[in-house]
């Protein structure tokens, strides 16, 4: 079992408190997934900046040492701002490459999480309530976001076990369910030269749509691809620069329910994830068919 | 009528009551919010009337009593159930009717996947469309269907009747359609009736049941269906 929430605004008023409502709608999934619990967030994106977020079991240390090395860089004009383990390194985007490879050539601490122009991804184990807390997920806006707590079935609870996983810019993916061929598939993405932090199911599943984007698809037929090649079960919830997507194998016994409004697409594992939503009773609320790939982009 | 109000009252409090309720009681439960295994168990005569949509399991194992939803249900509504009737007013989830022994579900939305699983007597009436794989290994009972079927429907079904009015995506194994006799009109017009449904035209209802090639169907036995 696993608990996915995502919430798509369409008015201000939506996304001036997107952290509010994901935090709630992230809680009321803690049955779902008492272990640990992350989030992606969208916010407004700066001109020609990007941000990079980064993840250390020693943030304290870590994070002013990356402070200190960055800084000694003159070319490097960058800002850091620290959320418990997490930081967020705001830079010019032509700098991403050069700061990414620094990392992660003299950091071998930190984990880079995620990359994007608007994409944040916290993560960590814990109760979902302790996790949104830690990162104070309320106070955060944006456009739109996506959640997961983890009842962990297939590797261990660890920090990098939790989703989301980053799938590549702007891009993420969570997960409910469990895959049944993911050694097989991971063994033949090395052999692609893809990397992998952990021995998860879902990252392999992150990996997979990673690939194909790579080489030219987009999201939805690299989605598509995953209905052929992923044996399993599974519900996925896809976050991209501009929405989010949804994808449930043909057999859909992992549940899914949508709602939408004349200001937000919300989507939650059950009912309950959305019922702390403005004007709930009078949405339009519905299930995914199966093998069939949704989104919804600003 | 007295009201349970999920403002005030927990899931544990509010099925106590129910299950310990006097026979021909009726309760209104305020603002479920979506809260699973809610009206569960009870085994005497009351009404529930529940304003609001329920998660999973809501009128779980359900013996006699009347129980409508005012809203949608979540997975496993009326699992198990050996009499009584339930109403949806909106959609349910997968696994609607599982196993039921008896008794009758109405919905008035849709159906998701795997309605009347495995059901071995209940009488199931969708106004709306269900899913892939209803009436899967279904025994015995009735699923009506006013609109569309997805596919597989009554994959390996045994005794069970299914009445389709719209479209069928596919069959599963061992379904097959089978004659619309006076029998099978009489017992679809029974249950409609039973269920106060009235607004349908008798005629455009299919009939499907079991080709009875799968398990080994003894025609000495079929009275005890």
């Amino acid at each position: 079992m696993c608990g996915i929430v995502g919430l798509f605004a369409k008015q201000e008023n939506i996304s001036a408190n997107l952290g509010v409502h994901l935090s709630k709608m992230l809680e009321s999934m803690s049955d779902r997934g008492p272990d640990s619990a992350g989030l992606a967030i969208y916010g407004k994106p700066l001109a020609s900046k990007t941000k990079i977020t980064v993840q250390s079991r020693s943030p304290k240390h870590d994070f002013q040492k990356l402070k200190k090395f960055l800084s000694a860089k003159k070319e490097i004009s960058f800002s850091l701002n620290i959320h418990s383990t997490h930081a967020v390194i705001k830079l010019d985007v032509k700098q991403k490459d050069q700061v990414t490879n620094l990392i992660n050539d003299s950091f071998s601490n930190l984990r880079i999480l995620s990359v994007g122009k608007k994409m944040e991804i916290y993560k960590e184990i814990g109760k979902p309530a302790e996790v949104v807390k830690r990162f104070e997920i309320a106070k955060m806006k944006g456009s739109h976001g996506i959640g997961h707590t983890r009842m962990a079935t297939e590797s261990a609870v660890t920090t990098l076990g939790a989703h989301p996983f980053s799938t590549g810019e702007d891009q993420c993916l969570v997960h409910n369910g469990s895959l049944s061929n993911h050694n097989s598939l991971r063994r033949e993405l090395i052999r692609k030269e893809m990397t992998f932090e952990t021995e998860n199911d879902s990252e392999v599943a992150a990996s997979f749509i990673t690939y194909r984007m790579n080489n030219g698809k987009t999201l939805k037929e690299a989605l598509e691809s995953a209905l052929v090649e992923l044996d399993g079960f599974y519900t996925f919830v896809v976050g991209t620069e501009n929405g989010f997507g949804v994808l449930r194998d043909p057999i859909a016994c992992k549940p899914a329910v949508l709602a939408e409004t004349p200001d937000y697409v919300a989507f939650g594992s059950e009912y309950r994830a959305l019922t702390s939503l403005p004007n709930i009773e009078k949405a339009k609320v519905w299930e995914p068919e199966p093998a069939t790939v949704y989104f919804w982009g600003h | 009528m007295h009201i349970l109000d999920f403002n005030k009252l927990s899931l544990r409090d509010i099925n106590k009551t129910l299950q310990e309720s006097d026979k021909n009681s009726f309760f209104s439960v305020r603002n479920p919010k979506g809260s699973h295994a809610l009206a569960v168990g009870i085994n005497k005569k009351i009404t529930v009337k529940i304003v609001g949509s329920v998660g999973y399991y809501c009128a779980g194992m359900n013996k006699f009593s009347d129980i409508k939803v005012e809203g949608s249900a979540g997975p496993g509504l009326g699992e198990n159930m050996m009499s009584g009737n339930i109403y949806v007013t909106g959609d349910v989830s997968q696994y609607a009717g599982a196993s039921g022994h008896g008794g009758s579900i109405l919905v008035g939305g849709n159906a998701s996947s795997r309605c009347g699983i495995s059901m071995k007597g209940v009488d199931i009436i969708v106004k709306g469309n269900v899913g892939h794989m209803s009436a899967f290994m279904a025994q015995k009972g009735n699923l009506v269907i006013f609109g569309d079927a997805g596919h597989a429907l009554g994959d390996s079904i045994y005794e069970a009747n299914i009445y389709v009015a719209g479209e069928v995506a596919s069959l599963g194994a061992d379904c097959i359609e089978k004659k619309m006799t006076k029998k099978h009109l009489s017992n679809l017009e029974n249950i409609l009736s039973n269920a106060n449904v009235s607004d349908y035209n008798p005629d455009t209802f299919r009939r499907f049941g079991s080709a009875r090639s799968l398990y080994n169907f003894n025609v000495d036995n079929a009275k005890i269906y």
